[in-house]
């Protein structure tokens, strides 16, 4: 059996979590949707299923767990360069990179 | 069958440690030289490097020494530090241990010590053999930790949720299973409130994750590190939800505190951050911090699920490591006892995989190495910490 590229982990979810590492140009269909991967992004990481906006709570797991600070279109990475944690912010060792 | 050691207050034990205990930093080095010494993966270092007092640290070394993996005791003391050595050694003689204490001080300095302290690890030895009674030991009667480190965004898909499952199928057969930290279930709170045994166990879990936002806050930074992101993990509470997962589904029993056994089979959450401001620093600087007070609970074995990949394992009682990340299983095989990243390749259930790691720990128990065993892994970390009223551990287990 081939593996699923993404799964989503509840049906309440607007975001998958890759099940491989995928590669920008990639598309798929999860749920339904062919997603369209906008950049390459390592197994583990997450996409958006829907369209998401800025305030939007991201549902992974059926929990809500950050908020949009950018948008994501479908398929479009979702991480800490476009939503944050609604409890404390993340430590990360690049401090010029992304900080929640 | 696991054939266990039965020590005298009724315990067994999987293993028969003979641990060499450095009191204070000064004396550590003796005590690794005469366990390096020895050369035998049966004596193990552990030890406490501070030179004033802490209660915590005493009650953790108090529980780590008479251990039921723990069959003899070695006490290295440099002669001035403030541990009090006579009441640790009056208490593995009050539980049956074979002691002997080395004060370097008074043993001719490094060289006097690291021969007196060979010697009493053979003595010690020697007894600790000559009075073993080895019994019968069911899976009923094992106490299992778990705890997750170097997660990543499969952790909470994979390895966490197979623990959970061996958790359900360890639980449902009258074993101890516990659980940690509650740094890592921010944001789970009310689900595992509604797990709860009764009313007061869920106020007890909700106030434990409360305190935890409460400390991590004051410090300025939550249970995250930059590899949990590299991974793919975005938010504490992301992190949390993955991690909570390895609790299985069953009623939560209680909630106990670092170096407290638990009252009674079942499920217990080890709540390890400390009540009020922070006086010591983070609650727990390492995962092996963590292990370590999962063995003074008296976990016998330990599952620690990893998603980034992590090599640890621990003195006392056997780490045995659950890789929830397929790419990194196969970059770190020699490390990893279990691939639960296959679920993601489709080549594995979860139950599969947890059956698996209840197999693993019946294997383990009866005497199989784990990966972190045979490569000769035995970290040990304990530092100081403000230790917490004994609280809601001491609620009765639901009826």
């Amino acid at each position: 059996m081939t593996p699923p590229a993404a799964i989503r982990l509840s049906p309440s979810d607007n975001v998958v979590v890759c099940c491989r590492s995928v590669e920008a140009g990639e598309s798929f269909v999860v749920e339904g949707q062919t997603l369209s991967v906008t950049q390459a992004v390592p197994i583990g990481h997450k996409l958006a299923l829907f369209a998401l906006n800025p305030g939007d709570k991201v549902l992974k797991y059926g929990m809500p767990i950050g908020s949009m600070t950018a948008a994501a279109d479908p398929g479009g990475w979702v991480h800490m360069h476009n939503m944050k944690s609604d409890y404390m912010p993340a430590h990360l060792r690049d401090a010029a990179g992304d900080q929640a | 069958m696991i054939e266990a050691w039965l020590r005298a207050d009724g315990r067994k034990g999987i293993r028969d440690a003979i641990v060499v205990v450095y009191l204070v930093e000064c004396a550590h080095h003796v005590a690794r030289r005469i366990v390096d010494k020895v050369d035998d993966p049966r004596v193990q270092l552990i030890g406490f490097p501070g030179c004033y007092p802490n209660d915590y640290a005493l009650a953790m070394m108090k529980a780590l020494i008479v251990h039921p993996n723990v069959g003899g005791v070695v006490l290295m003391s440099l002669g001035c530090e403030s541990f009090n050595r006579e009441a640790l050694a009056r208490h593995a003689q009050e539980n049956g241990r074979p002691v002997e204490t080395v004060v370097i001080q008074q043993s001719g300095g490094t060289r006097g010590a690291i021969d007196a302290g060979l010697a009493a690890v053979a003595r010690v030895g020697a007894i600790a053999d000559a009075q073993a009674v080895r019994v019968p030991m069911a899976m009923s009667e094992l106490v299992v930790g778990t705890i997750c480190g170097g997660s990543d965004g499969t952790s909470g898909i994979t390895g966490n949720p197979a623990v959970g499952r061996a958790f359900d199928t360890l639980v449902d057969a009258g074993a101890t299973c516990i659980f940690e930290e509650t740094g890592e279930m921010i944001g789970c709170e009310g689900h595992m409130a509604e797990r709860a045994a009764n009313p007061a166990v869920a106020d007890a879990l909700i106030a434990s994750v409360q305190q935890a936002e409460r400390y991590y806050r004051a410090m300025g930074y939550g249970s995250f590190a930059p590899g949990n992101a590299e991974g793919g993990l975005s938010s504490q509470e992301e992190k949390s939800a993955g991690a909570y997962a390895k609790s299985g589904s069953r009623v939560i029993d209680g909630v106990i505190l670092p170096a407290e056994q638990a009252p009674g089979p079942g499920l217990y959450l080890l709540d390890v951050v400390p009540p009020g401001d922070p006086k010591f620093g983070f609650p727990n600087i390492v995962d092996n911090a963590e292990i370590g007070e999962l063995i003074a609970c008296g976990a016998h074995i330990n599952l620690f699920v990893t998603g980034r990949g992590s090599v640890v394992g621990s003195a006392i009682s056997p780490v045995i490591k659950v890789c929830a990340n397929p790419e990194t299983y196969r970059r770190m095989e020699g490390d990893m006892d279990v691939d639960a990243g296959r679920i993601l390749e489709g080549r594995a259930t979860l139950d599969e995989v947890g059956a698996e790691i209840v197999s693993l720990i019946a294997a383990v128990s009866a005497g199989a190495q784990t990966k972190s065993e045979a490569l000769g892994h035995q970290e040990f970390v304990l530092t100081y910490k403000a230790s917490a009223p004994a609280g809601p551990a001491c609620m009765p287990v639901a009826a």
